[in-house]
């Protein structure tokens, strides 16, 4: 048994230990809202938060999380930065068939966690790692800008 | 496929919508509505259509219960292109719905039902979802308000012209009197629609032409949506297959005491062209399936290669092909003239959609589930039902959310492996693909060769011979748009390019690729052509000694929609503006999926051959805008696609197999590399053209002419070749 | 010369090298002759393996001594290798036809299976004994250079033949591999006569009876068995081994074989013993980097199979070999880059390396260069990114790599086919710049090089 914390709960799962963290969230304990685009770290579907950093689930092994705290997009809300960054997101219409969307906020959650106040170069850094074929990108750049924006007021 | 389908639109669409009212269950008002042309084209894939005096489907379009809520049976799916959200917008607009109670539940499979008007099958394709519902969503929602407004009307006894509605209201404007929707839904199912109800006039809309919040993004950003590949129905097992790796090879052997072994594996199915491991979850199946021992019968196409298959296209394009579309003497014209000729090429390209192929099916000796985002609901009942050799009806069809479509899911080719692996598992499995098996066993995007001859007379086209040689996907998915030798969709944007050309002559010419099965993509049939063509023009306009932007003004004469939209493109693209070295601007004009859309891409080209995207601009007129915020997102997204595949996409094939296998080596292009994309919208009173593929098509030509600006360098073939832009290798 | 002038320049020019190779030959092998031996470096008494009173270094170690021939042979051919080699990419494990695309033209690894017509399988033990001694094959024909005979000239015998059993336990396989295609003067086998004529001493492993046991058996393994100095030492222009300058590194089939000699700075002196067996026994040591490339294939096929007494004995051994410094090699930067993409050093002039880095190499090495997903992408320390040649960091670019770790499978994607030269040495470059000491220049034409040498 592996004991995780997850969304602010613990969990525990029975899988071995170099079982990829997204397999555990999808298919063990049913958070399908993180997603499987390419399982080798090269598009961001994956994303989660780490202790708070934006990391690939897709590649990191279970049993090498211990007792940090694994953040997804079922609970990224409940942070300042996720909340800003999904409402930002609604009212600048980003999302078209949705699939890369929960790596995309995860990342900019994360980015604007650490950066309030992005400019683009900090963007590309936090965000290039993100694939989306839907290409919403010249969005994404806009909502996070929008995100980051909305702190100040 | 556009404009000139055989059995296409204009019937369609000129055919009455018949209206039929009734009630629906638990009360409230059900109105369905088809055209007769459904059921014919459809007969042979699904059941029945209604009939006018037969008993009313269940399965209507709309639905006003007693609360006033409307839910709209959707046709068509969603796959990021707005779907919901505009067809829901033109109901509501002519039912005066108020938006907010206007739910969308998708459809159950039926071509006869839910038959789109452009293709007689229940398919979303072809950017025509506005187009072909445009005129049957109005009349349905002009119907249903006709009789909710008589069910008020007879209530108050008052004359229903003098009534009105609004907001989910039907109002009498002389007394002040008001009822809801919700409260006349059950009088109003026992009136009949009039068979005509008038249409509003587009300076009325209220809805259409807003830019409204889409009914879909709530859930997607916080991550409740549902797509196919997040079902998870009880007892769920998961498997990850492989498929030969050589197209058509089979299994020989498999040695699976590894596998078996391994935690969490549960099952290994061996079939004859592919294996599945069966787990408790999807790692566990994946780590199995590396652990078999496959031994492949390759078969007969193990030697094919991507250098034979351009051979041979190129061999094969020069005969002649079937006339698609002929004018004036093309002969004449180009034995009079100093005829130029010019070849063009684009490869394979996989669809790569970001939720990889897969499908969870439930096959029991009673019944089938199949949860599955398809764009062809009614062809996934359909093989669903032929595999497990269930009726129809035993098979239920779950349509989720797709996570990218882009045409890959206008097969079914994923759904029939899934329902074989999952007639061998007890209980429901989830048969996922790897990003690799995804890349490598699609339905790909045909290689196409083009030949185009043109002549100048005065620094004007006078004679042209386009041929087109490629596969042709609709011989095989819809046979009805492969006649006498003529590929609708391998012309469409061919035959109707944009120019005022005296003599023409536009050809297809059928070659089939050996064993690599080819499919619709983004785009279709006008990726290619456009890009010959456009590129072809600039070329011609540095011949004839002119800019390409005035080149081109002054052959649209008799397509004012389009160069309308070029000549506000220019300008916000600052046409002429002088620019630094190695920096160019490019056009790309065309007439795609009945909108005008004009690019200009500006691009920098580095001594390396690296390109450097700097602005894309485009002008569209794609007739009534419904929902203008999505025109432009799509506008925006198309474009990156297209312009993805132009740097980078092509799938290449070495000994039958695929070479590239995920986004390390079929690439993609990221947020630091797409450029500012600013959209405009021309407005225009015309019927709503289609969007969702029209930046695909523009983003290649307009990169490459902008390359051609910046380097004086002619490529004339995709994917862009750096090499050669950096001096290294010829073009 | 009228001859000579009616050849084509290519003829011409290959005669002249042929001419030129003959002359070095023959001026330099006497001074080679006379050069020392992998071993000599230690000074000291060497004794025939009999004469030699403590532990018998040569042989299994002590948790196989009761295990059958076969067996036996198995855990030498592991310590040996011959696996790496004579196994074609994705084909048959000894089946051989491993192309190796070296400057003279492509020699093929042969079938070691038992096969009889296409495998050894006819072999005499005096014929196999040949072959790993000599270098000759069973028709006595001189085996190229690819063959490191040198090396395991000094196998003893019954280890040799303990091999040989275990090669012959194995499945036949019929693979008939390709002839070598090598560009005159290098197809004259009879060249490679002359050249192990003088280079390999054809002498088995004499202990040094002033060392113990442990080193005894550490020089064994690393120097008959693993044959270490076959990359990591230079080589003379006669293609030998040049010990004067024992493992002080050597570019080899495009990859860099790093100095692992005592030398603080650009050796492996710095590094503890625990790392150093960590290194050889897992193919990673926390700061010091992953393997990847042929010594990747060196740890997952062969040294991670080693007992811990024989890795502590080899890198015993190796603490022994004295320092040379590689002086174009920095000491490693052992701090982590910071963690803002903004500081830190940044390539000058080419914005490509930074851009392909966020995109496609941050995930799972970090902007830190410690790796957020797995140690083994960790980049902070390892020698590849302190190199300004780049030229693994060029290679795993290209080629990715796949490793089968006793940590389970870890992996890197290759970029080779999507990314161009310009590209590819631009990601090197940044990358070097941004976790080592000093920045790489590799060029894109250095990088298209490297795609051929592969
Ligand atoms: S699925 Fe993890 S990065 Fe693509
Ligand atoms: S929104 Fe579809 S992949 Fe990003």
């Amino acid at each position: 048994m592996i004991k995780l914390q997850i969304n602010g709960q613990v969990r525990e799962v029975d899988v071995v230990e170099d079982t990829p963290l997204l397999w555990v969230l999808r298919d063990v304990l049913g958070l399908t809202g993180t997603k499987f685009g390419c399982g080798i770290a090269q598009c961001g579907a994956c994303t989660v938060h780490v202790d708070g950093k934006a990391v690939r689930s897709c590649l990191l092994a279970v049993g090498a999380i211990g007792n940090r705290a694994v953040t997804t997009i079922e609970a990224v809300g409940q942070t300042p930065a996720g909340a800003r960054v999904q409402k930002a997101w609604l009212d600048l219409e980003v999302v078209q068939c949705g699939y890369c969307q929960s790596g995309q906020i995860m990342s900019a959650a994360a980015l604007l966690a650490a950066t309030p106040h992005p400019d683009d170069s900090d963007i590309d850094a936090a965000m290039a790692g993100n694939i989306c074929r839907c290409g919403t990108y010249v969005r994404i750049r806009a909502a996070i800008k929008k995100a980051a924006g909305e702190r100040q007021a | 496929m556009t404009i000139h389908t055989v059995s296409g639109p204009s019937r369609a669409l000129s055919r009455r919508t018949i209206l039929r009212a009734g009630a629906a269950a638990g009360g409230g008002l059900l109105l369905g509505f088809y055209a007769p042309f459904a059921d014919a084209a459809a007969a042979n894939t699904s059941g029945a259509a209604p009939s006018d005096g037969g008993p009313f489907a269940p399965d209507a379009f709309i639905r006003v219960d007693r609360a006033g809520k409307v839910t709209l049976i959707m046709p068509q799916v969603e796959m990021g292109q707005g779907v919901y959200t505009s067809l829901s917008m033109i109901l509501a607009e002519e039912l005066d719905a108020a938006f907010a109670t206007v739910a969308v539940e998708a459809a159950p499979p039926s071509d006869a039902l839910y038959g789109n008007p452009m293709f007689g099958i229940q398919a979303t394709g072809n950017s025509n979802s506005v187009r072909a519902f445009w005129k049957k969503l109005r009349q349905a929602g002009a119907g249903a308000r006709a009789i909710l407004i008589e069910a008020a009307a007879l209530q108050w006894k008052v004359d229903p012209a003098s009534c009105t509605a609004s907001d989910s209201e039907v109002i009498h404007p002389p007394t002040g009197r008001k009822l809801g929707y919700g409260a006349l839904a059950d009088a109003a199912a026992k009136l009949t629609p009039p068979a005509n109800p008038p249409l509003k006039n587009p300076k009325d809309f209220k809805l259409i032409g807003k830019p409204l919040r889409r009914l879909d993004t709530q859930d997607k950003v916080n991550g409740k949506a549902l797509y196919g590949i997040d079902m998870l129905p009880p007892g769920v097992k998961f498997a990850a297959i492989a498929a030969c790796p050589v197209f058509g090879g089979k299994v020989a052997h498999v040695n699976d005491s590894a596998a078996t072994a391994m935690p969490g594996v549960r099952q290994i199915v061996v079939l004859s062209d592919l294996v599945a491991v069966v787990g408790d979850h999807f790692w566990a199946a994946k780590q199995g399936l590396e652990a078999l021992d496959i031994t492949w019968n390759d078969g007969p196409n193990a030697h094919v290669n991507s250098a034979q298959i351009r051979k041979d296209i190129k061999a094969a394009s020069e005969h002649e092909g079937a006339v698609a579309k002929s004018r004036g003497d093309v002969e004449k014209a180009l034995k009079g003239g100093d005829p130029i000729e010019a070849h063009y090429e684009v490869p394979f390209l996989s669809h790569a959609p970001m939720e990889p192929m897969n499908c969870t099916v439930h096959v029991r000796p009673d019944g089938c589930d199949v949860w599955v985002g398809t764009q062809v609901c009614a062809r996934a009942q359909a093989i669903a039902a032929r595999v497990t050799g269930l009726p129809l009806e035993k098979v239920t069809v779950h349509n989720q959310l797709i996570g990218g479509g882009f045409g890959r899911r206008l097969d079914v080719d994923g759904i029939e492996k899934s329902v074989r692996v999952a007639q061998k598992v007890d209980g429901p499995v989830k048969v996922v693909w790897t990003r690799e098996e995804d890349i490598r066993h699609d339905f790909y995007r045909p290689i196409y060769y083009d030949r185009i001859t043109a002549t100048l007379k005065d620094g004007r086209i006078d004679g042209w011979k386009h041929r087109v040689t490629g596969s042709s996907i609709m011989a095989r998915w819809f046979p009805l748009g492969f006649q006498h030798g003529v590929d609708i969709d391998g012309v469409d944007s061919a035959i109707d390019e944009p120019y005022d050309i005296p003599n023409m002559r536009v050809e297809f010419l059928r070659h089939e690729p050996p064993a690599v099965p080819t499919g619709f993509w983004r785009g279709v049939g006008p990726n290619n052509n456009v890009f010959a063509i456009e590129s072809f023009i600039d070329e011609l306009a540095r011949k004839a000694g002119k800019d390409p932007l005035d080149f081109r003004l002054a052959m649209l004469g008799k397509t004012p929609r389009l160069k309308t939209a070029l000549e506000l493109a220019a300008k916000k693209a600052h046409w002429g503006d002088p620019l630094p070295p190695r920096v160019g601007r490019g056009i790309a004009a065309q007439i795609s999926f009945a909108s005008f859309i004009a690019t200009i891409a500006e691009v920098e080209v580095d001594r390396e051959g690296e390109v450097r995207l700097r602005r894309i601009t485009c002008a569209v007129d794609t007739g009534i805008a419904v929902n203008p915020d999505t025109i432009v997102a799509q506008l925006q997204g198309g474009l990156v696609f297209g312009v993805t595949a132009a740097l980078y996409g092509e799938i290449t094939i070495d000994k039958g197999r695929v070479q590239q296998s995920n986004f390390n080596n079929y690439r993609m292009l990221r947020i630091d590399q797409t450029p500012p994309i600013d959209v405009h919208l021309i407005k225009s009173g015309e019927a709503p053209g289609g969007i969702g593929e029209t930046g695909t098509t523009a983003g290649p030509p307009a990169v490459r002419n902008a390359i051609y600006a910046a380097t004086g360098i002619a490529l004339r073939r995709l994917p862009i070749d750096r090499e050669v832009l950096a001096g290294r290798k010829q073009p | 010369m009228n001859w000579f002038n009616r050849l084509s320049a290519a003829k011409r020019t290959l005669i002249v090298i042929a001419a030129a190779v003959v002359v070095v030959i023959a001026a330099v092998s006497g001074w080679m002759v006379l050069g020392p031996g992998p071993m000599d470096f230690a000074g000291g008494r060497r004794v025939a393996l009999a004469d030699y009173h403590e532990a018998d270094p040569t042989g299994v170690p002590p948790e196989l001594e009761r295990a059958s021939l076969v067996q036996r042979g198995e855990y030498l051919e592991r310590a040996a290798d011959c696996r790496s080699c004579h196994t074609a990419v994705g084909g048959t494990p000894f089946a051989g036809g491993r192309a190796f695309t070296i400057s003279i033209g492509t020699l093929y690894s042969a079938n070691i299976t038992p096969d009889k017509e296409t495998g050894i399988g006819a072999w005499s033990d005096a014929a196999f004994l040949g072959a790993i001694h000599k270098g000759i094959d069973d028709e006595g024909t001189p085996l190229y250079p690819a063959m490191p005979s040198a090396s395991f000239t000094g196998m003893t015998d019954a280890d040799a033949l303990a091999i040989k059993a275990y090669l012959f336990s194995l499945k036949p396989v019929h693979n008939e591999v390709p002839q070598n295609s090598l560009g005159f003067p290098f197809n004259q086998r009879w060249l490679v006569g002359v050249s192990s004529f003088f280079f390999n001493p054809d002498r088995r492993f004499e202990p040094n009876a002033d060392r113990s046991a442990q080193w005894n058996r550490g020089a064994y393994l690393a120097e008959n068995l693993a044959h270490c100095g076959e990359c990591h030492t230079p080589r003379n222009l006669a293609f030998a081994l040049d010990n004067r300058k024992k493992f002080s590194g050597e570019f080899q089939a495009g990859w860099r074989a790093y100095n692992i000699t005592a030398d603080k700075e650009s050796g492996v002196g710095a590094w503890s013993a625990a790392e150093l067996a960590q290194y050889l026994s897992t193919g990673h040591a926390d700061g010091r980097g992953t393997a990847a490339g042929p010594m990747g294939d060196a740890v997952d096929n062969s040294l991670k199979y080693l007992t811990p007494g024989d890795i502590a004995a080899i890198v015993s051994y190796l603490q022994t070999v004295p320092a040379i410094a590689s002086t174009d090699l920095p000491a490693t930067k052992a701090s982590p880059a910071p963690a803002s993409h903004r500081e830190g050093v940044v390539a000058d002039g080419n914005p490509h390396g930074k851009q392909i880095f966020e995109g496609a190499c941050a995930s799972c090495h970090g902007w830190t260069g410690v790796g957020p997903l797995t140690r083994y992408a960790t980049l902070t320390g390892a020698r590849a990114v302190n190199d300004p040649t780049a030229t693994n960091v060029a290679q795993i670019v290209l080629n990715g790599m796949a490793r089968d770790t006793p940590h389970g499978k870890v992996f890197m994607p290759a970029f080779g086919n999507a990314y161009s030269d310009t590209e590819v040495a631009a990601v090197a470059n940044y990358v070097t710049a941004r976790f080592g000491a000093q920045p790489s220049g590799i060029t894109a034409k250095q990088v298209a090089k490297l795609r051929q040498e592969n």
